[in-house]
């Protein structure tokens, strides 16, 4: 036996000596109130066993492979993953472009909820990947956007499209307004009155009751229309299936919905990559990598941070004018910290600033988390896990690295390490 | 030779303790002008008030242009950048590491490229001039690059660079702010001697392209060999002030010195101790 797996056996057994020690207790025993009204103990041994089981053998694993990577050193440079993304994304696109065609009602509703969390993982990836302010309460202006067009389309009668800007020019507003008193402020502090302005939002919603409905939310918000054409179930008058003569289907309505996602996520995509190498994306990640040396070179800073949350915060704003759209019915209920957090995991496990790795995360945590229904209560135990391990194993997110804006010859991804994470 | 830039009684207060006391000094359109002293003599607190990074407790900071002179005391930093073309570097390398030579130099011509946030939007769709100024500031760029020989590594990040070419990269990227004044905090500090040698050739490339120089520096052989004019602080005071000659004779200076056993200086110590 090798000193290297004694110490791991060693490790290992004290691990699961924990691990009883917590489980003994907390999983071992449990009461249920009897017939006649007692409460009576009732032993678990072999959960118990099957976690401290399951503990020895992780820690032994653990310690083994973390070892074994020690003694090869592993080769710094671009992940295999950034050189896979070049057919990567064109591939995904490809198939989200196809998807309604072929696929069933259930799936293409989770394709939109995907593509919902891409378009917002990748507005705040502007805010939180580009410029390294750290934003908690992202959900707000989605929360905006939604509330915009549902008060718009119920108090003025107006449509989806002419909506759409104006939620995003609103979110935008709101963006800028929370952006002037906090934007002095960096690190930990930004992060707390960022969540802060989050739940501020929430709760205004929820206690204007004579404006929003308050707890009651807004209902029957307005369907998007195809040049005028209603997706109305029973076809009729003026309906997309009357105008092409097809039978009336619900599919055609949900597929509209994702193509409208679709588009409006690549927007998102388009634009933010187009600002990257633009002076003002180059600013942007200029004061992620040093603010006092943005100050020294005239870049003024505050204008500089104000449009990276304007922007953010506007994609948000389409993305809730969508949700609001999709829904028919919205309520604060909707926009709770949860949220901000699933949006702000989903940028930071796909890797800050990338696009691609933004859209995989997505993908994985929205719809493989909607795939694992099943599990019902576990799945968020194995999501938390998963968060866990691929932060372990690639701590700067799926894809990292970062691809020069500008370059005189062959431009080459620079390595994360290099890259700073930005202070808030 | 006509004066750039005229402090006047600068003085700058921390609580109790007075970094600056009223100091006064000029600097020379188209000279070097090096600001010595020993360590906390308060030579960067002099560059922060001029460059905005402090607010002056009093005193005036005259930056003369030739449409009227301009006030720096109390002016935000990044004005003083792009309204008065005052650039700096720092004592500890600020480059922005995860971005390449090219990029750091480009994001240093952010106000060329663009003017306010309306045309930095409109770029998004293709509009105004910003394809015209893009390339003009890729030019300048690509000059600078030459003159401190990093052409050949432009597009590698600026955190892989040998620490001496970081100094130099950081003096290109001051200079592609176009400015009529450069500031440079120390930018001799842990080269060797032929890395010395290779800056005192840059910097007098740069006064010689009309730009003037304020420095901050230990080295003495860099500050003799290049100055023109000297400006020594110790203990938040000006103590002396004149050619590099003068300045090695001055008794006052060799006081201050005393003891530090800096090369340049040792003759003029052994001077001071005879008088």
């Amino acid at each position: 036996m090798s000193p290297l797996f004694r110490t791991a056996l060693r490790d290992a057994f004290l691990s699961a000596l924990v691990a009883l020690g917590l489980f003994g207790a907390m999983v071992g025993l449990r009461t249920n109130v009897g017939n006649d009204g007692k409460l009576e103990l009732l032993a678990r041994p072999t959960s118990v066993a099957i976690l401290v089981g399951l503990t020895f053998v992780g820690r032994l694993a653990i310690v083994l492979w973390k070892a074994r990577s020690r003694t090869v050193p592993v080769k710094a440079g671009p992940s295999s993953l950034s050189g896979l993304g070049r057919y990567m994304g064109p591939a995904l696109l490809v198939l989200a472009l196809t998807m309604p065609l072929y696929s069933s009602r259930y799936i293409i509703d989770v394709g939109i909820l995907v593509l919902t969390y891409i378009m917002l993982g990748w507005g705040l990836n502007i805010v939180v990947g580009l410029a390294g302010l750290l934003d908690l309460g992202y959900v707000a202006f989605y929360a905006v956007g939604a509330y915009s067009y549902a008060l718009l389309a119920q108090n003025f009668g107006l449509g989806f499209w002419t909506c759409l800007p104006l939620a995003g020019l609103l979110a935008a507003f709101w963006g800028v307004l929370l952006g002037f008193p906090v934007l002095r402020l960096r690190g930990d502090y930004l992060a707390i009155v960022t969540l802060a302005f989050g739940e501020i939002i929430r709760v205004v919603l929820l206690n204007f009751t004579s404006l929003t409905g308050g707890p009651n939310g807004i209902s029957n918000i307005p369907r998007p229309t195809l040049f005028g054409l209603t997706f109305t179930a029973g076809g009729g008058e003026g309906s997309f299936a009357d105008f092409f003569g097809i039978e009336p289907n619900v599919t055609y309505r949900v597929a509209f919905l994702f193509y409208i996602i679709l588009g409006l996520a690549l927007l998102t995509n388009w634009v933010s990559k187009r600002l990257r190498r633009l002076p003002l994306g180059r600013a942007w990640e200029a004061l992620r990598e040093d603010e006092i040396a943005c100050r020294a070179l005239g870049i003024n800073v505050t204008v500089t941070k104000l449009t990276a949350f304007a922007i953010g915060a506007c994609f948000g704003g389409f993305a809730g004018a969508f949700f609001a759209t999709r829904q028919a019915f919205i309520s604060p209920e909707s926009f709770t910290f949860i949220e901000s957090a699933i949006v702000l995991a989903v940028v930071v496990l796909g890797g800050l600033g990338s696009q691609l790795g933004v859209a995989l995360a997505a993908i994985v945590m929205i719809g493989g988390g909607e795939m694992f229904r099943d599990f019902a209560e576990y799945r968020m135990l194995v999501f938390g896990v998963a968060l866990v391990v691929v932060m372990v194993v690639r701590p700067r997110g799926l894809v990292s690295g970062r691809a020069p804006s500008v370059s005189l010859g062959t431009s080459r991804t620079i390595s994360a390490d290099m890259v700073s994470q930005g202070h808030g | 030779m006509t004066s750039l830039l005229t402090v006047d009684a600068l003085t700058m207060r921390f609580g109790g303790l007075m970094a600056v006391d009223a100091v006064s000094f000029e600097v020379r359109q188209g000279e070097i002008t090096a600001l010595i002293g020993p360590n906390g003599a308060g030579k960067t607190t002099v560059f922060n008030c001029i460059t905005g990074f402090y607010r002056p407790t009093s005193g005036k900071l005259a930056l003369h242009m030739p449409d009227g002179d301009l006030e720096l005391a109390g002016m935000p930093g990044h004005i003083i950048t792009r309204r008065a073309h005052v650039a700096r570097t720092f004592q500890n390398i600020r480059l922005f590491q995860g971005m390449t030579i090219l990029e750091n130099l480009l994001v240093a011509q952010h106000n060329t490229v663009m003017p306010n946030v309306a045309s930095g939007l409109l770029a998004v769709f293709g509009l105004g001039r910003y394809r015209g100024l893009e390339a003009t500031a890729l030019d300048l760029a690509k000059h600078w690059l030459d003159k401190v020989g990093l052409m050949a590594r432009a597009d590698e990040p600026a955190g892989s660079l040998p620490y001496g070419a970081q100094r130099r990269l950081e003096i290109a990227r001051a200079m592609c702010t176009r400015p009529r004044l450069l500031c440079l905090d120390e930018p001799a500090a842990g080269l060797n001697p032929r890395e010395s040698d290779e800056l005192s050739v840059l910097l007098r490339g740069i006064r010689d392209g009309g730009c003037s120089i304020l420095l901050i520096e230990h080295d003495m052989g860099v500050v003799m060999r290049i100055s023109d004019h000297v400006v020594v602080l110790d203990h938040g005071k000006k103590i002396s002030d004149g050619t590099p000659e003068h300045i090695r004779n001055d008794p006052h200076v060799i006081a201050a010195y005393l003891g530090e056993g800096d090369e340049g200086l040792d003759d003029a110590a052994n001077a001071g101790e005879a008088a």
